[in-house]
């Protein structure tokens, strides 16, 4: 090969730049997020297991179903209560706290949704 | 050369053929927009939802049939002239219930309903020598819900839509901020937020249960469809109250009180010249 | 071929330099718009559009003009053109880019743009301009590449490049076409519905586009050794003054059917940007200047390319005659026609529009980029012709 004297410690140098943010972390990810639970509430709109991979395709779905086709009915059982589809009138109702509950795993993982630059978060 | 002219007549007879097939294809997508068939279909032909929604399938519902509603309102101007602060009254009230911000800057200002002279609200009837009554009281002017919007039209991302029940709805997640259903407004009823609407906002006195906007969309006055869906009336409506300025209902319902109101009365609209249908009406 | 353009003399560098410094401040102005908002323009509730959106109308005729050059040498097999239609070609590309940039410098939510296609609307009129200025890009990038390869390697572009370069003809008349029906498809914009904006348009459009081509054919020729050939450029100066003729004929319909039908919201605009609009008792008239600097340019412009002696004998009347019409026909297109549409407001109202420097730098910048590309563009085209010779 041509140049392997260079080629070979260029790809060296790349590839411990690309894996830097690993290396310079010892290879740990990191305390895992504790989000914040509700106390008196133990049921959500899904299983806890749902809830947490598809919360974001569930609110899209809620917000075109509410917006798009204008259907505003309480139809969204949690326990033996029926709600309205609503991040800021159902949801927040139980989890209080967007600092203590949305914002630790969103941290953590280094997402930055924009729901709350429209929509209002519980005044803590 | 010769052959090269021929080689293009070939092309440009190809293209042709396609071309008339494209146009088959438009006009599918574009039946079911004129507001005669609008009125008379009952449900909406599936061909105009079909098209360029196979994005919904990934998990965005779509529009739905339409419920043969169409919401209206009539403002009586009489009623205004017996109760002068009224206006300002449902002025602030719509954008408290709606957290419009207030900007002093007349460059960022942002508005849903508020109020104008007769002259500006009804440029085409003539004026030469207005009568008193309509020339110190101003009227009311907000969204028209037009039943054949052009702003609908203009809207290049669908953002801006009108929804079962005929009220012309924004979906402020979707808007890019092109500005051109501003554009295509006749009425000058559209606002765009410059800036961060929250700095024109007071955040410790905001209606809580209702978003505000994000900086770079487009808002306006959305008939209360978050009220009107629970089944009350516009904030406007209930405002007004016993006063009966403001009457809100559906204009495809014989049996409705608004449609008796418009039996009973001269009612006019803005710029019908514009050919836009709307689905407000006034009672000068 | 781009190492075409990385060969230049000491002006060439640092006319690039001069651009990209433009570049970096507007670069820097963007980032500040970007993060408060289109706020920082002069753009209100009641003047929603303002410089991008003109400089974007006025920009889609550049890049339609080019097919002056195209047209005429490729169904009509008009030989003298075949050293100019490349730079016809190249100044698409660059005005093209430029237009798509004012577009995306526009957008409340420029991350969003990808919604046009992801929620499609097909009855929008902007759907159908995005869908033909990116379209009209392509044709061009690939006809100009390919024909460019091709005349480098000496020997005759292939065959299945006919059928794009074919296809861009129409293509150059649909952008300027459904450019002009973003404004004509409104309703109550009296001064936009107009049927004669498409056609009005086209032949401004057809007149700036070849005025740039030979200006910049001027250029080159004393710049480097490209020689575009008299004949060639004779041809194109017959082209622009009967298309500036007939863009100055469809204004003075405009008029006709205002002031002589006299329908208040023909003559509303009309009347602000050329003498002034009264309202309540004060005198709105910030475009006037304007209006009438795109007559008497227009004026001079005809009148330089139509006597013999300056248009055929001094290289420097001629330049000038073309760039009085290019400069004229952006002051009708880039400034009047695009602001003075909101003027008056729905509400009967008159708010007068004034860029900020934020804006005004940004537009700058673009302008800035559209040239550097077209330098760079330019330059690889000349290398390639010298290279033959």
């Amino acid at each position: 090969m041509y140049d392997s004297g260079k080629i070979i410690p260029g790809l060296i140098i790349f590839v411990l730049f690309i894996t830097f943010p690993i290396w310079y972390n010892h290879g740990d990810a990191g305390a895992v997020p504790q989000p914040e639970l509700p106390k008196n509430v133990k049921e959500c709109v899904l299983p806890i297991t749902e809830m947490r991979s598809d919360h974001m395709q569930l609110l899209n779905e809620w917000r075109d179903i509410v917006l798009r086709t204008g259907d505003r009915s309480f139809d969204v059982k949690i326990g033996d209560k029926m709600y309205q589809k609503s991040l800021m009138n159902t949801c927040m109702e139980c989890h209080t706290s967007k600092k203590k509950f949305c914002d630790t795993c969103h941290t953590y993982a280094s997402v930055k949704p924009y729901c709350w630059d429209c929509h209002l978060a519980p005044v803590e | 050369m010769d052959k090269k002219r021929r080689d293009f007549l070939k092309i440009a007879g190809v293209t042709t053929l396609a071309g008339l097939g494209g146009t088959t294809v438009v006009d599918r997508l574009v039946s079911g927009s004129s507001p005669v068939q609008a009125r008379a279909a009952q449900e909406v032909d599936p061909a105009e939802h079909g098209a360029g929604e196979q994005t919904a399938a990934a998990g965005h519902g779509e529009e739905v049939v339409k419920s043969g509603n169409r919401l209206g309102m009539v403002v009586d101007l009489r009623k205004f002239r017996e109760h002068p602060e009224l206006l300002e009254k449902v002025r602030q009230a719509c954008h408290a219930e709606h957290n419009v911000p207030d900007f002093p800057n007349k460059k960022d200002v942002i508005k849903w309903i508020w109020p104008t002279g007769f002259e500006n609200a009804f440029p085409e009837h003539s004026t030469y020598h207005l009568n008193e009554s309509s020339e110190d009281n101003k009227v009311p002017v907000f969204c028209n819900h037009c039943d054949s919007p052009p702003c609908v039209k203009a809207c290049p991302t669908r953002a801006t839509f009108k929804n079962k029940d005929g009220i012309v709805a924004m979906d402020y997640h979707r808007c890019i901020g092109c500005r051109f259903c501003m554009a295509a407004c006749p009425y000058g009823m559209r606002s765009f937020n410059w800036r961060d609407p929250r700095a024109g906002l007071d955040m410790n006195n905001i209606n809580r249960r209702f978003p505000t906007r994000m900086r770079g969309v487009v808002e306006k006055c959305n008939f209360c469809a978050e009220r009107v869906g629970l089944g009350e009336q516009p904030k406007c409506v209930e405002v007004c109250g016993e006063t009966k300025a403001m009457i809100f209902g559906n204009l495809n319902d014989p049996e409705s009180e608004i449609r008796k109101v418009l039996k009973e009365n001269f009612t006019i609209q803005r710029k019908p010249s514009a050919g836009t249908h709307p689905s407000v009406f006034y009672i000068v | 071929m781009f190492e075409k353009a990385l060969k230049g003399n000491n002006y060439y560098w640092m006319w690039l330099a001069f651009l990209g410094t433009f570049i970096g401040i507007a670069a820097i102005c963007y980032v500040r718009q970007f993060n408060y908002g289109l706020g920082l323009t002069g753009m209100s509730r009641d003047v929603s559009w303002g410089l991008y959106i003109s400089q974007f109308t006025f920009l889609v005729g550049v890049a339609a003009g080019g097919v002056m050059v195209v047209l005429p040498y490729y169904i009509h097999n008009y030989k003298e053109f075949a050293k100019i239609t490349i730079l016809g070609e190249f100044l698409a590309i660059a005005a093209l880019l430029m237009c798509l940039s004012f577009i995306v410098v526009d957008l409340g939510q420029p991350m969003r743009m990808l919604n046009v296609i992801f929620h499609a609307q097909p009855k929008s009129m902007l759907f159908y301009d995005m869908l033909v200025l990116n379209g009209y890009l392509f044709l061009n990038i690939i006809c100009g590449w390919v024909i460019l390869t091709s005349e480098r390697k000496e020997v005759p572009p292939p065959k299945w490049i006919y059928f794009f370069v074919y296809l861009s003809i129409p293509f150059a008349v649909s952008i300027h076409t459904v450019t002009a029906m973003l404004y004509c498809g409104l309703p109550g914009r009296h001064f936009w519905l107009s049927a004669i904006v498409a056609p009005r348009f086209l032949a401004s459009a057809f007149a700036a586009g070849p005025a740039f081509i030979v200006v910049a054919a001027l250029i080159l020729k004393r710049v480097s050794h490209f020689d575009a050939g008299k004949k060639a450029i004779d041809k194109l100066v017959t082209i622009i003054i009967y298309a500036a003729l007939v863009n100055v004929f469809f204004v003075g319909l405009e008029f006709f059917v205002g002031y002589y039908s006299n329908m208040p919201g023909h003559i509303a605009t009309l009347q602000y940007l050329f003498f002034g609009l009264e309202h309540n008792g004060h005198m709105y008239n910030n475009l006037v200047p304007f209006m009438w600097g795109f007559v008497v340019l227009f004026i001079i412009g005809i009148t330089l390319l139509s006597i013999p002696y300056t248009r055929r004998h001094n290289d420097f009347w001629l330049g000038a005659g073309a760039a009085a019409i290019f400069i004229s026909f952006w002051l009708d297109k880039g400034v009047g026609f695009v602001l003075g549409g909101f003027v008056p407001t729905p509400l009967e109202e008159v708010v007068e529009y004034y860029p900020t420097a934020n804006e005004i730098f940004i537009t700058i910048g673009v302008w800035a980029m559209g040239f550097f590309v077209l330098t760079v563009l330019y330059k690889i085209a000349i290398g390639v012709e010298q290279e033959i010779e």
